[in-house]
Formats: structure tokens, sequence, C-alpha cells
């Protein structure tokens, strides 16, 4: 970096990084100890770091923020990964006492079910509308059930499903953890013994990995049904033309499974990301609705990045 | 809420659930006709197989009776090797033809069987004798020029 040896402000900013570290420890320990990872304060990266007026030292300064910031989103991301190998060693309850997993299901899966059917079948009424518009113009209207069939059961359906499940479900679990989390209800748990990752935190993780694939087949389904509504009764494509040719071109195996699959990767990732925000927020109002929009907004851009790699592991083009 | 009342709802959204599952698989992926139980190996050599792929229909008539299997470029003779798995159930004889064509102007490519009058019947592992190549349309089109051009060319000289 731009930083010499004789640079005034270069052990200025190593020194409070040995306190920060301690603290990050240190907090931890008021609580017993248990298997739950301890959690880290945010703040104010270096309060008491010299600010001088200079270019130089403002660029400093700037250098200084932005190296904060990598090392603390990688120090978030190992401590999800370690939270998400704690909550797969500790889902032994939630997977033995199932009725606390089908709770939760109730919570985030069939609740989300307005949502779900009602914006699979929007979905796959425009797909039919615009899919027709376009298909009429090569005269292969036919084709419709095959484009509104194939772009949902692939794409469409996971992904939409999965965004609507993270602002539907995932934001709920993260500011209910939260919340709890903010009202010292964790620290309670401990307290007592109980380990509140198995108890409250992998029921909810298991909820949605199991609630995501039904969503999403059943928005897939609804859409399907929304693009014959407008495609066959509204417009007047042939029936058995849509039907044949839908059933001739989607594959069991290469299409259905893969969606399968997809929104099961979505789901366990949309609920890791949910329930480590609640669990990792800053135990405040403020830091509760913080950690709410992040879930929004890193699980949705989490499951278009992993949808992209999916898709380019699926469907090479054969 | 109880946990009857939980359990209840819980059973029904999986059941659904499940259920559109069902619904993708049968009436959209058609996966109760379209996975073929028993079939046989059929193989052929074709000179070019233009835009056929793996996967491809195999159709006797124009009824789809099995898939091609695999396809392999023969380095010796210089040929593309297609093995096709055959539906159990239909029979060809021995003398059958072979030809690669497409569906509609721009469709998809699929062989075509064209039936002889052989009393022996094809068995599994056999090689179609007779085949036909795909149509390049280019290599129409450059024929259809050179027909021309040496047409026109013959004309002025008489």
């Amino acid at each position: 970096m731009a930083n010499t040896p004789s640079d005034p402000t270069d052990p200025g900013s190593q020194k409070p990084a040995v306190p920060r570290r301690k603290a990050a420890g240190g907090t931890g320990s008021g609580t017993p100890k248990t298997t739950a990872p301890r959690w880290k304060p945010h703040g104010e990266p270096f309060p008491s770091a010299p600010r001088p007026a200079t270019f130089a030292g403002k660029l400093i300064c700037a250098l200084r923020n932005l190296g904060h910031r990598v090392t603390s989103a990688v120090w978030r991301l190992g401590f999800a990964s370690r939270f998400c190998l704690a909550i797969l060693l500790n889902s032994g309850t939630a997977l033995r006492r199932f009725h606390l997993t089908v709770r939760e299901i109730y919570f985030t899966g069939v609740l989300s079910l307005i949502i779900i059917l009602v914006s699979g079948l929007f979905v796959g009424m425009v797909l039919g509308l615009q899919g027709y518009d376009t298909l009429e113009r090569y005269g292969a209207s036919e084709s419709l059930g095959v484009l509104v069939a194939l772009s949902l059961v692939r794409e469409l359906g996971p992904v939409v499903a999965a965004l609507l499940f993270a602002s539907r479900a995932g934001s709920a679990i993260t500011a209910e953890i939260g919340l709890m989390k903010a009202t010292e209800q964790l620290s309670a748990m401990e307290m007592m013994a109980v380990n509140p990752i198995a108890r409250i935190v992998a029921p909810r993780f298991w909820a949605g990995v199991i609630s995501m694939p039904m969503l999403a087949a059943l928005f897939s389904a609804m859409g399907i049904f929304g693009g014959y509504l407008v495609g066959v009764k509204l417009i007047g494509v042939d029936e058995g033309a849509f039907w044949s040719q839908m059933q001739a071109s989607v594959d069991f195996r290469e299409d259905i499974v893969n969606g399968v699959i997809k929104s099961c990767v979505f789901g366990s990732i949309i609920s890791w990301i949910a329930v480590f925000e609640g669990y990792d927020a800053e135990p405040t109002a403020e830091g509760v609705s913080g950690a709410t929009t992040r879930t929004v907004v890193t699980s949705s851009l989490a499951v278009l990045a992993a949808d992209f790699i999916l898709t380019a592991f699926m469907f090479r083009g054969t | 809420m109880n946990r009857i009342t939980l359990d209840l709802w819980v059973g029904i959204f999986v059941a659904i659930g499940i259920g559109a599952l069902l619904f993708l698989g049968l009436k959209v992926g058609n996966l109760g006709s379209s996975s073929v139980g028993e079939t046989y190996r059929l193989e052929a050599k074709f000179d070019n197989i233009g835009g056929l792929k793996v996967r491809g229909a195999v159709k006797g008539a124009g009824v789809v009776v099995g898939r091609v299997a695999e396809i392999r470029f023969d380095s010796v003779n210089y040929v593309a090797n297609v093995a096709m798995d055959i539906d159990k159930r239909y029979k060809f004889p021995r003398d059958t033809f072979a030809t690669i064509n497409t569906s509609g102007l721009l469709g998809e490519q699929y062989i075509g069987l064209e039936v002889g009058g052989d009393p022996e019947m094809l068995k599994n592992g056999d090689t179609l004798k007779k085949t036909q190549s795909a149509v390049v349309l280019e290599k129409l089109i450059s024929q259809f020029m050179f027909d021309k051009a040496s047409g026109d060319n013959g004309g002025v000289k008489k």
C-alpha cells in the first residue's frame, strides 16, 4: 500500500486492531459456554484512529475503511459457514422432534401458499400473452405450451418462487430470531441449558429447505395452468397441440428434476442466510431491521448468482 | 393454534406440493409414456448426420419407435456411427433403410426407418446396411447453382 514504514499513521492503524480482536472474543465470554458460535459486536471500524485532513490522510482513511469492510465481509462469511456447520450438527433435535419443524413449515410454507399461487398464475398468464405475441410472428403459436412449460419449469418457477420466498418467509425468520436475540430469549435458553441452535434455528432452516421445492413446483404448475387459460381458453390455441408439444419437449430428468434440484439449493441458501442474519443481528430495533433488509437483499442476489452457476452446469446445450 | 390443526395444514401443503410435482411429471413431462421399457440396440453408419443429436427421435412411419443412444465418429472409415435404442415391441426387417430427416422446414432432425421386405428381422446389435445421409442445405444449393451454371454454359456453346 501507500504506507511507508515512516508513515505516522501506520502504527496508529495497527494499534486499535489488537484490542478489537480481544473484544471480538471477549463479549462472548459473558454468556455461558455452549456449542453456539459467539457473535462479534458491529460498529465503527477504528474510532480512535487519527484522521489527518491532508489528501494523503484521507486516502489512507478510505483505504483503511475499504480494508476493514473486506475483512469484516470475509469474517462474516467464515462465521456464516461455521454457523451452517453448527446447524447441521445440531439438527438432530429438529428431525427427531419433528413437530418443531412442522410448526415452522406451517409458518414458512403454508402461509406463503397464497402469494406463490397467485403470482404463479399471473406469471403464467403473462407468459401466455407475450409468448403468443412473439410466436405468432413465426407462425409457431402451437409451440406456446413448450415455451410456457420450459421457461417455468427450468427457470421462472424455481427463481421467482425463491425470490418471493426470500421476501415472504426469509425476512420473517430473520426478524423473529433477531427479535428473540434482542429480547434476550436466546440467552435465557442458553441459561436453561437449551441449545438455541438446535431448538430455534435448525427447525427453521429445515422448514425452509423442505418447503421451497413444494412451493416452486406449485408455482410452475400454477403458471402452466395460467398459460393454458390464456393460450387455449382466451386466445384459442389448439388444446391438443398445446399439451402434446409440451409433453414432447419437456424431459422429466433434464427439465423437471433439474428444476427441483435448483429449488432445493435455493431453499437451503435462503434459509441459511435468513437464520444467520437473524442470529448475527445487532440486538437492537435498528439492528433487527437492518438484518431483515440484508436477508432479502443478500438472499435474492445469492439466488440469482446460484441460478447462473446451476444453469451453466445443468443446461449446457446438448 | 394447536398441534392437530398445524399438522392438518402442513399435511395439506405437502399433499398439494407432491400433487404439483406429479402434475409436472405426468402431464407436462409425460413421464408415463416417454420412458420406453425394454429396448434393443441397432447401429447405422452415416456419411453425414447433419444436426442429429443424442436422444433424438427414431421414427417408423412417423411414429416414435426409439431414441438415438450414442453418436461416435468412426476414424477408420470416416463415417458417423449412430447407435439407436429401439422399443422391443417393434421389429424391423433386415433390409430396413435408415434416413436422416428434418421435421418441418427448420425443425429437429430425426432418423426415419423405411421398412424393406426381408423375412428375417433385425436383432440386438445389428447394423443397418443401407443409410441415407442428412440433406445439407448448403450442398443442395451449391449443387443447384453448379447445375444451373453448367447448363447455361452449354447453352452458350451451342
